[in-house]
């Protein structure tokens, strides 16, 4: 069963002009937010995104953008009240089950 | 911790004996020096060591020294398989590489997953070069493949990895257990492996650790049922148990069912989710247990924002949750959970003056 989380709130952006089709961002997302259709890369299940960044981070000519960061509410929280805009992940990424 | 001893990092008191966690059992050499060889068993220990970090115990650092390792008897044309040095990632990946001759790079995280540690940035492309350049990789291996968790992705750039080291990076599955099948196909990943999910068995892995960052909100409860019954009665009766039920059934519907029933709940958010799912099982549970019916106005004012909130908090833990997303939550949806919190305590206070 897949489990989805809010619609159109995602800061994914994709500049068609610079990509190169090269596939990258289709291998590295875990939630198969991309398809690469005659040479491009097309956004197909844009409120899959969870922001995690990876698309981006690995697309050489710089087409995509995204505002990576965490969907942890503890860290927005602690991040607000400490005035933070960018959440540092609070978690100690120690849980026993977490993928990877 | 012992556990956080690898290879060559420590020595016991005679310096001729250098420690060695149980996990290696021999080593072999390279042109690169002497590589330690790990085992692909998980012994008793590394065992209790994971149900330690589960119940969420000491928390400690659980660590291996990083560095490379070899799984089975690899050589210079043997694939690398790059890790992070949480104990429980590196042995998840271990025991799948039985019968495989394999090169195991493990990058410094500071003791976390590949996914946090992606995000912090740990597992990067900067580590990933300096570990390549400490260990000689270029010179235990012929060919210039990485293999990578694809969870390592948003911290990695592939392609800066490659302009500075001739080393290509691959990503590999999501879960560590497909690993000996994406090996056998020749490192090509069947459709699948590349999704996350969130399975039932990873979701009740997590609720030992919900229970103890929600139960902060227990002692509250506490005390706030047995004021409330003082002033009440004058004294402390056996009562407060059955007050407390209601408030019981919050912590554990937001920290327990909450998890469970995750994939069923008909919201997107995570906070509406929660309150609904509060609404319906605290009246329930409260009649049940014979709390009186006309608290039950004031009960589910106060309580089911508290089992959102506990359930909100479980975006950390889940694989699909966006940074916007749990903003845009915090930002429409906590204002009127807590007016409603404030507006059952009040209720309360009214009804038994
Ligand atoms: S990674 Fe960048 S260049 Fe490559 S297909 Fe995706 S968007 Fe296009
Ligand atoms: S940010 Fe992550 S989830 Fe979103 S599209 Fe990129 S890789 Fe996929």
């Amino acid at each position: 069963m897949q489990m989805r989380y809010l619609k159109n709130v995602t800061t994914l952006a994709l500049d068609i002009s610079k990509c190169t089709g090269c596939g990258m961002c289709a291998e590295v997302c875990p939630h198969a937010v991309f398809r690469i259709e005659g040479r491009k890369a097309v956004i197909e299940d844009r409120d899959a995104c969870m922001e995690c960044g990876a698309c981006a981070r690995n697309c050489a000519p710089g087409a995509l953008s995204v505002r990576a960061g965490v969907g942890c509410a503890a860290a927005v929280i602690a991040g607000k009240l400490r005035g933070t805009e960018n959440p540092a992940c609070g978690c100690s990424g120690t849980g026993c089950c977490e993928n990877g | 911790m012992n556990d956080s001893i690898g290879p060559a990092s420590c020595r016991g008191l005679s310096d001729t004996v250098p420690f060695q966690p149980a996990w290696i059992t021999g080593s072999i050499r390279t042109h690169a020096g002497r590589i330690p060889v790990i085992s692909t068993r998980l012994t008793r220990r590394d065992r209790l060591g994971a149900i330690r970090v589960c119940l969420g115990i000491g928390r400690m650092r659980y660590a291996v020294l990083p560095g490379l390792y070899a799984a089975g008897r690899p050589g210079p044309s043997s694939p690398v398989l790059v890790t992070a040095n949480y104990k429980l990632t590196f042995d998840r990946l271990r025991v799948r590489l039985d019968g495989i001759d394999a090169w195991i790079l493990v990058l410094d995280t500071q003791g976390i997953n590949v996914w946090c540690a992606a995000g912090k940035g740990t597992f990067g492309t900067e580590e990933l070069v300096r570990k390549i350049q400490d260990v000689g990789l270029d010179r235990v291996v012929g060919h210039r493949i990485l293999v990578l968790p694809q969870l390592g992705a948003p911290g990695v750039a592939a392609h800066d990895v490659r302009r500075e080291t001739g080393f290509r990076v691959e990503y590999g599955p999501v879960d560590a257990k497909d690993i000996p099948r994406y090996l056998a196909d020749g490192c090509r990943v069947r459709p699948g492996m590349r999704r996350v999910r969130f399975p039932l068995k990873d979701r009740l892995a997590l609720i030992p650790l919900e229970l103890i960052q929600a139960f902060k909100f227990v002692p509250i409860f506490l005390i706030w049922v047995i004021a409330l019954r003082f002033i009440r009665d004058h004294r402390i009766s056996g009562e407060i148990i059955k007050d407390f039920i209601p408030y019981l059934t919050a912590f554990l519907g937001g920290s327990v069912l909450f998890q469970i029933l995750l994939p069923w709940l008909p919201f997107r958010s995570f906070l509406l989710n929660g309150w609904l799912l509060g609404m319906a099982v605290i009246p329930a549970v409260s009649l049940a247990a014979g709390v009186e019916r006309s608290f039950l106005p004031s009960l589910l004012l106060m309580l089911p924002p508290v089992t959102a909130y506990i359930a909100f908090n479980f975006t950390g833990a889940t694989t699909y949750t966006s940074l916007s997303g749990v903003r845009k939550e915090l930002a429409r949806g906590l204002p009127a959970l807590i007016l409603s919190v404030v507006a059952g305590m009040v209720l309360q206070i009214v009804m038994i003056r």
